[in-house]
């Protein structure tokens, strides 16, 4: 026996199956409905951006990582969720095609890897993106159009209601109406929750505590909470961008109070804001607040014995 | 009777019970053993032979005069061959007993079933028999068994849980033992005057918790628990929130809510010790991992090495890339499998090179899995920042001293962070902080 070969190392000498890229790959299952239905409602072009999104998502890291000789981390999957989550955020048109490669420019470079890459970045790097694209580029990124190929110009939900105008539940639910390429279809992103809830990659907390808020924010403010719900960027939002582990809290107790300030600053936008949309508003702020929660929110430890002041 | 609560945290683990079927097997006398002087949580003992001298099967080797501290007796006959201090893997550099056995196992004459009429002659004997916390830990069993006058016990609590995966060492002992079970509990019952006595056992192994609560039935004061399997519920702290709904206090002991937990086999060896007066020498193991030609359960001599239990399971089907002393969740990696057998160890085990190498540790994504995986509600991520940035100050903060080293944590930890190893590093740093 070779006994200098023996491997010596702390306990546990066992760990479970899952790990970073499988986690990812949970996530892009889960984005596979919505990516479905974009593709169905806005044709072709929904696919090219998704493409070019995922695909620039993953050059710039590999990029970064060989420029700074850092060792390679696109196996773990996180850029093509960054793309993707980017992609679903963009508007269905074909100036999406280059603004998607100016964003994961932004999220992955800017946002994620000069903050030190995965795990290290304080802002969701899709979010971040969004944002800056939409304050960028404000006319492409509101050039929304009603789904099919002819791509009509068409305003989303959320305007609509603040013209006075209704959008029928059944559309909404389904997507069948403007808005950006991932957000529209409340069934597709349902089942993509539900699947992220089951193979328990997310815990309910904040998704329930955000949509939660804005529902009630909605009834309070005397608008209609479905609607609310259904419109817009919030399901998208609450279910794949704020339930980022990195740029969300640790704790059940923290990730209440995030998914409650994500909803609150959604509504209060949704409402009083110039803007019709405040979902990402809203997430990119609660993320600058997450050390600060983590911090309040220390569980209470086993047997912990009060310490006297 | 159900489980009172339910343990926060914890793991899934697979069981790997390959060998609960396995009837122990008993090693012949290896012909050369090694007994360390220090196997107890406490102060080493000294040892009471030198070179030359003849020992016999309970002759006493080492003692100390330490009341944390428990005595070593040969566990074979014949002659000592050399005293040295050697390096163990627990990092502790004690003297070391060197035995060449006889072959004959002659019975030191001085061995006799003890006249107890007293507590303290109970205590006393306990002492006197060697016997440490046979779950793994070694805390000497007679400072368990002695609190002070001003903490009243009101439970025994018997711990079956053996939630490591692989080990069936202490479920054989309930199969194979149970009458030893039920006669030591009542032994300790009686001697120290507990009311209320509650076996847990994990449901993973059913023919246990069957037997014990047949015999269990004949009195009411004793009770087995069918626990929900969960990692790691046979922590002493977990396994009191579980079968009774108290909280040890951080930095308590069990005593400190009015309990003692024993291990189901070192209350099993209390009631053969007072039946036959020979001290604490022999003890089973479960021998398994991927490249153990014949797992089994074995009952080996204490001193036995490593090497030669192997060999008595039919040896190595392939090289081993990591012998294991105890369970892959807290066992202690070996460098070598010339260590001795100690007494609380309850398994050996050797893993081939795809169960030895370590995954690659990559970045945390706060994915907050270790956090809802520790059963002491502490938060493993931020420990291994702080442990690494070396910030004391946080660490006290975020409760480091608590960490029970369970391994919960990493086993979940996508990234593969070695949160356990780092906390451990952590504490040291806190504790020599304190000490300055």
């Amino acid at each position: 026996m070779a006994e200098n070969r023996l491997i010596v190392n702390s306990s546990p000498h066992m760990k479970c199956l899952k790990n970073t890229s499988s986690i990812m790959l949970d996530v892009i299952i889960a984005l596979i409905p919505a990516v479905i239905l974009s593709v169905y409602f806005f044709s072709y072009v929904a696919a090219i951006i998704i493409a070019v999104s995922v695909a620039t998502s993953v050059i710039f890291e590999y990029l970064y990582n060989l420029v700074s000789k850092k060792k390679q981390t696109v196996s773990n999957l996180s850029a093509v969720v960054t793309g993707l989550i980017l992609a679903l955020n963009l508007p269905p048109v074909k100036s999406s095609i280059w603004i998607a490669a100016v964003g994961t420019l932004i999220a992955i470079v800017i946002v994620k890897m000069l903050f030190g890459g995965i795990g290290k970045n304080i802002f969701n790097p899709a979010i971040a993106a969004r944002v800056f694209l939409t304050v960028s580029f404000a006319s492409q990124m509101t050039s929304w159009v009603a789904p099919g190929v002819d791509g009509v110009s068409a305003a989303t939900p959320l305007a609509l209601a603040k013209a006075g105008e209704i959008t029928v539940y059944l559309d909404l639910f389904l997507g069948n109406v403007g808005g950006s390429l991932g957000e529209t279809s409340a069934f597709a992103l349902l089942i993509g929750g539900l699947w992220l809830l089951l193979r328990r990659v997310i815990t309910w907390h904040i998704p329930v505590a955000f949509i939660g808020t804005v529902a009630l924010g909605a009834v309070v403010f005397g608008q209609d909470p479905l609607f609310h719900v259904l419109a817009g960027g919030l399901l998208l939002g609450a279910i794949f961008m704020a339930t980022d582990y990195v740029t969300s809290p640790i704790t059940w107790k923290g990730k209440l109070i995030f998914g409650f300030g994500c909803g609150l600053i959604t509504i209060a936008i949704r409402v009083y804001g110039n803007l019709p949309e405040g979902v990402s508003f809203s997430i990119l702020l609660m993320n600058a607040l997450v050390p600060l929660i983590d911090r309040y929110t220390i569980p209470k430890s086993f047997g912990e014995v009060k310490k006297n002041a | 009777m159900k489980q009172k609560k339910h343990i926060k945290g914890g793991v899934k683990t697979p069981h790997y019970k390959n060998t609960a079927k396995s009837e122990t097997k008993f090693m012949p006398i290896p012909e050369k053993i090694e007994i360390p002087m220090l196997h107890h949580i406490g102060a080493p003992c000294t040892p009471t032979v030198k070179k030359g001298d003849e020992v016999m099967v309970g002759t006493l080797i080492g003692d100390s005069g330490a009341f944390v501290s428990a005595p070593i007796h040969s566990s074979v006959s014949g002659t000592v061959v050399d005293v040295k201090k050697r390096l163990f893997p627990n990092g502790a550099n004690v003297d070391s007993v060197i035995i060449k056995s006889d072959g004959l196992q002659t019975i030191d004459p001085g061995i006799k079933p003890p006249d107890i009429k007293s507590k303290d002659e109970f205590l006393k004997a306990v002492r006197a028999s060697g016997l440490v916390g046979l779950g793994g830990a070694g805390f000497p069993a007679h400072v368990k068994l002695n609190p002070p006058k001003d903490k009243k016990i009101d439970y025994l609590l018997i711990n079956a849980a053996e939630c490591e995966p692989y080990i069936t060492s202490d479920y054989r002992e309930t199969i194979e033992n149970s009458w030893n079970i039920i006669s030591g509990i009542n032994i300790v019952m009686d001697f120290l005057d507990i009311e209320n006595v509650i076996i847990g056992v994990e449901d993973n192994k059913p023919t246990t918790i069957k037997i014990l609560n047949d015999i269990a039935d004949t009195d009411k004061k004793i009770t087995a628990v069918s626990l929900k399997s969960k990692y790691p519920q046979g922590a002493e702290k977990m396994l009191i929130y579980a079968l009774t709904g108290k909280k040890v206090p951080a930095g308590g002991l069990p005593m400190d809510v009015g309990v003692i937990v024993m291990n189901v086999t070192s209350v099993s060896f209390i009631a053969k010790y007072m039946k036959t007066g020979m001290p604490l020498v022999k003890k089973r193991l479960t021998v398994d991992g991927a490249v153990i030609k014949e797992p089994s359960n074995v009952e080996v001599c204490i001193g036995t090495y490593i090497k030669d239990l192997i060999d008595f399971c039919g040896g190595f089907t392939e090289e081993p890339y990591k012998i294991l002393m105890g369970g892959p969740m807290m066992g202690l990696a070996q460098y070598t499998a010339d260590t001795p057998i100690l007494k609380q160890n309850n398994a050996i085990l050797a893993f081939n090179k795809k169960q030895s190498m370590l995954p690659e540790q990559t970045a945390c994504i706060r994915c907050g899995n270790c956090v809802r995986a520790c059963p002491m509600s502490l938060m493993p991520q931020q420990l291994d920042v702080f442990s690494e940035a070396q910030d004391v100050e946080e660490l006290q903060k975020y409760n480091i001293m608590s960490c029970i080293e369970c391994g919960s944590c990493s086993y979940v930890c996508p990234a593969k962070r070695h949160l356990v190893q780092s906390i451990k590093k952590g504490k040291v740093l806190v504790k020599t902080k304190g000490q300055k």
